[in-house]
């Protein structure tokens, strides 16, 4: 693959270019901090993991705006090309994600502390506990992938869409018998529904990632149809009536 | 004479916007020497017609001196020689049929510094028409400079002083002035050496339009060093390095994921 | 700069050196100009103290009775006018005796030119013979000297060229008011003459003319063309440069050469006239052409080579590319060359000195195949006169020739003016 090993001749245009990069680099770790404890405060019940989780958010909102500030000022000044493009356009894309991660991770810990008070419901706060990690590592193997500038770490990623999908589908079911056989669970099972849609949006934005990976490395876009089980990618959730 | 048996599959970008009005001159195994020194070696480029073809490389490269081939410039300069052949419409330009002087009026050019004669705006346009006896009668003449002035986007500026002397537009003005002189003698071909290196960005801007409008009529092979020109004006890209062609590209493609590690390093600047 | 005290310290010094440096250096420039100035002035001064006089002469009014005993009708070139006038100018200065010595005397005080003016008017009008005739001529060479103060009273009589009689009858014939000074057109309008006060420069100034003609119309032609192929149509090769070469050094020749070659190759094998404007002007051409040449080919290439690029790319021939857009750029180069290598060429003396143009023309030239003078030589005939009138003569002659230059180089200076154009 085509790398710029060559330093730019305008040494301060690469300095910002990399710097760049690592800002999202440095967001994307701070929105894997953010699935984890926010998967964590459920397991847990940890009312206080959750807050700071929420406090946290904040510090997201302005990383991407940061990154954005900077790419944007980048375009205009140094009007980058070919891969300096792609770079640019890639962390500001890959920020908005982040950032968006890390909105959904708040709603998971927002509503972990309404479970909280709620009766603990143990399998299924398991089985969001596996699904949350599934997620978690996802988004862990495509950050490594955009700083290590894998390719072959993002196509794997968004190769494995489906596995967050399943997931989410087999919850999905687990849930609705849980609600049918208890009525009285259905206050804890709206939430860990809604906490399953949210990690599985967070499966998504990884892909998104995934994809923003290949465009900056290759230059080239990935396919749209990604390889799912089924020609339907409406997720099985939007089919149900709500 | 016979027709040279050269290679004719296009030697241009590849991709969906294949050149849609065919090959105005297309170029096999060109090289250059002045004197000892091989200034272009082996370079083989299609310039499809109605489009613009940006040449670009770093200084030196060798783009100047493809241009001046095209238009046989380079027999005005002692001790150049051209090897390779240059086809315009399929005809071998460096036949010996060919008349040097008959083939600069099908190929027209304009240099980077805005070169007007030292003469009336009118008879800057109008010298090429009378040399080549292109028109019959004055009124003609008249008619003829006027419209290419005005396909130049200067006739509203010049209008009412015609019988001023062309150095006294300004730099922007008098570039169009020469692009209006080169296309007042009809040509199919019209070459751009750094057409706009001497202009400031408005009178820049100005010029590009122009080029894009030029491009309906004619084919056009422009050499810039603003890479961001190439970007602007042309459709077809190629990247010149030491006398050799090193990218040949859609320029949208060359721009934003050139397939070359050179040209990726010229045009995002990494040019050790 | 830098913060140790030091280098700051040796910095100040340089720099103090440096500025006294450039003070000097200016100082020492207007030195040589003011020097350069100096001589000029001096020379100039020199010359137009010399030669101012010489645009101021005195004439003298007389009636002169024709004695028809002494005029022969059918030959009236036969009589002795000088000695009617002189004899005239006795009676007016009421000497009474007409003595051989008188005679001598008064006859020094007046030019011959008033024996001719009689001669032609009787010749005009025979009816005059036996009547007396108003002549207006010019006074004799010594006594126009005299009257412009050259000649000293107080010099011991024989140191001068007039006896203290001569100098008593002047003196009357001013009191009568017979005597009169005025502007010397005669200078400008009479030719070469042994007498100085007869003596002027149309002769040589008309040569002179047709000579510098037939420079122009030889070296102005054949060396811009040889110029223009050499420049933009001949191939840069061995030959070109040894002609380049050669045509630097003939500039360098002594003039002289040409003169000798001149009188060896035109005028001895070729058998033209000798002191001939036409040969004078070949010699000088060829003197001259290098220079225009060079001049010329300092034009060519000056012209910028994108208008050569402008009319190549639009199909023009290399011809036509030279002739309607090179040359006329570089024509102000070329007037100017051309013009300052006539005036050059109008100053030179030595190849004429050899050609034969030194010697004593008295008319006008009638052709460029006629004898003739030119105004550098007639300076050299005159300075060597020995007549003191001839000195003045002389320098004014420089200055004549002086004013020609500086005409010419200003009309070089007005046309660069006028043609050169911007591009």
């Amino acid at each position: 693959m085509m790398d710029s090993t060559n330093q730019h001749t305008v040494r301060a245009y690469g300095d910002e270019l990399n710097q760049i990069t690592a800002d999202v680099a440095r967001m994307g770790g701070l929105a894997e901090a953010q699935i984890a404890d926010a998967i964590e405060s459920v397991s847990r019940r940890d009312a206080e993991l959750a807050q700071q989780v929420i406090a946290r958010d904040a510090r997201l909102d302005e990383l991407q705006r940061e990154i954005e500030r900077k790419a944007i000022r980048l375009i205009a000044l140094r009007q980058p090309v070919a891969t300096d493009l792609r770079r640019t356009v890639a962390a500001m894309k890959i920020a908005t994600d982040l950032e968006r991660t890390g909105d959904l991770a708040r709603s998971v810990a927002k509503r972990g502390l309404s479970l909280s008070d709620l009766e603990p419901l143990a399998p299924l706060t398991r089985s969001i506990e596996r699904m949350g990690k599934l997620v978690a590592k996802r988004m862990k193997a495509v950050l490594d992938a955009y700083v290590t500038s894998e390719i072959a770490g993002a196509l794997d990623v968004w190769s494995h869409d489906d596995d967050v999908d399943e997931h989410y589908n087999a919850l999905f079911r687990e849930l609705l018998t849980y609600m049918m056989a208890d009525p009285r669970t259905i206050t804890s099972c709206a939430h860990l529904l809604f906490m399953a849609k949210n990690l599985e949006r967070i499966g998504d934005h990884a892909t998104n990632i995934a994809e923003m990976i290949h465009y900056e490395i290759t230059g080239d876009e990935l396919d749209t149809a990604r390889p799912r089980q089924g020609a339907d990618d409406t997720p099985v959730s939007e089919k149900e009536p709500s | 004479m016979d027709a040279p048996v050269i290679d004719t599959r296009p030697i241009v970008a590849a991709g969906p916007k294949a050149p849609a009005h065919g090959i105005k001159v297309r170029t096999r195994d060109v090289s250059v020497f002045y004197g000892d020194k091989q200034a272009l070696s082996d370079v083989s480029l299609d310039m499809a017609d109605r489009a613009v073809t940006a040449l670009i490389g770093p200084s030196g490269c060798g783009k100047s001196t493809f241009l001046r081939c095209l238009n046989r410039m380079n027999d005005t300069i002692q001790g150049a020689r051209v090897e390779g052949v240059i086809e315009l419409d399929g005809e071998d330009v460096n036949a010996r049929a060919v008349d040097p002087v008959a083939l600069r009026a099908r190929v027209g050019m304009v240099f980077q510094r805005p070169n007007p004669f030292p003469k009336s705006i009118f008879e800057n346009v109008a010298y090429g028409p009378r040399i080549h006896g292109l028109t019959t009668s004055k009124s003609e003449l008249q008619d003829v400079v006027e419209q290419a002035l005005r396909r130049a986007g200067l006739w509203d500026e010049v209008a009412d002083r015609l019988d001023q002397s062309g150095s006294s537009l300004s730099g922007g003005q008098q570039q169009r002035l020469v692009i209006a002189r080169a296309i007042a003698v009809d040509p199919e071909v019209i070459l751009m050496d750094e057409p706009c290196s001497a202009l400031d960005p408005i009178a820049t801007a100005r010029i590009e339009e122009l080029i894009d409008e030029l491009r309906q009529q004619y084919c056009i092979v422009i050499v810039t060093h603003s890479m961001a020109q190439a970007a602007r004006v042309s459709q077809q890209t190629a990247f010149f390095h030491m006398g050799q062609i090193v990218e040949i590209g859609r320029t949208d493609e060359l721009f934003t994921n050139p397939k070359e590690q050179r040209t990726l390093d010229y045009i995002t600047g990494r040019f050790g | 700069m830098t913060d140790r005290p030091d280098i700051r310290a040796a910095v100040e010094r340089r720099l103090k050196r440096r500025h006294a440096a450039e003070r000097r250096f200016r100082l020492y420039g207007v030195l040589a100009i003011t020097v350069a100035v100096a001589f000029l002035a001096l020379l100039l001064g020199r010359i137009i103290e010399q030669g101012h006089s010489a645009f101021v002469t005195h004439s003298i009014t007389l009636d002169v009775p024709v004695d028809a005993a002494r005029v022969d009708p059918a030959y009236p070139q036969g009589a002795n006018y000088d000695q009617m006038a002189a004899e005239a100018l006795l009676v007016r200065l009421g000497v009474d005796a007409n003595t051989a010595d008188n005679g001598r005397a008064v006859r020094d005080l007046l030019s011959p030119d008033m024996g001719f003016q009689i001669l032609a008017q009787v010749r005009a009008d025979p009816s005059l013979i036996g009547r007396t005739v108003t002549i207006e001529a010019p006074v004799g060479d010594s006594a126009d000297l005299y009257f412009k103060g050259e000649i000293s009273r107080d010099t011991p009589e024989e140191q001068r060229v007039l006896t203290d009689q001569q100098i008593g009858w002047l003196d009357q014939l001013e009191r009568q008011g017979l005597v009169e000074a005025h502007f010397n057109t005669g200078l400008f309008t009479r030719s070469d003459s042994t007498q100085p006060e007869m003596a002027g420069l149309l002769g040589a100034v008309v040569g002179s003319a047709l000579m510098l003609m037939v420079t122009a119309l030889l070296s102005i032609p054949v060396g811009v063309l040889a110029a223009v192929y050499l420049e933009e149509f001949a191939p840069k090769n061995r030959l070109t440069e040894i002609i380049e070469v050669n045509i630097n050094n003939l500039a360098a020749v002594p003039s002289i050469v040409y003169g000798l070659l001149g009188l060896a190759v035109f005028i001895g094998w070729m058998g033209l006239p000798r002191s001939s404007p036409l040969v004078g002007g070949i010699v000088l051409s060829l003197m001259a052409m290098p220079t225009v040449i060079i001049a010329t080919r300092a034009a060519l290439k000056a012209v910028p080579q994108s208008i050569r690029d402008a009319a190549l790319a639009l199909g023009a021939s290399r011809t036509q590319t030279v002739f309607a857009h090179v040359l006329p750029l570089a024509m102000p180069g070329v007037m100017t060359g051309s013009i300052i290598s006539m005036a050059h060429a109008l100053g030179e003396t030595a190849p004429l000195l050899m050609i034969g143009m030194v010697s004593f023309v008295p008319g006008v030239p009638e052709g460029i195949l006629s004898a003739s003078s030119a105004l550098p030589t007639q300076i050299f005939i005159w300075e060597n006169a020995a007549e003191a009138a001839f000195h003045e003569r002389t320098a004014a002659a420089i200055l004549v020739l002086l004013v020609f230059m500086v005409v010419m180089n200003a009309v070089a200076i007005v046309l660069r003016r006028r043609l050169e154009r911007r591009w």
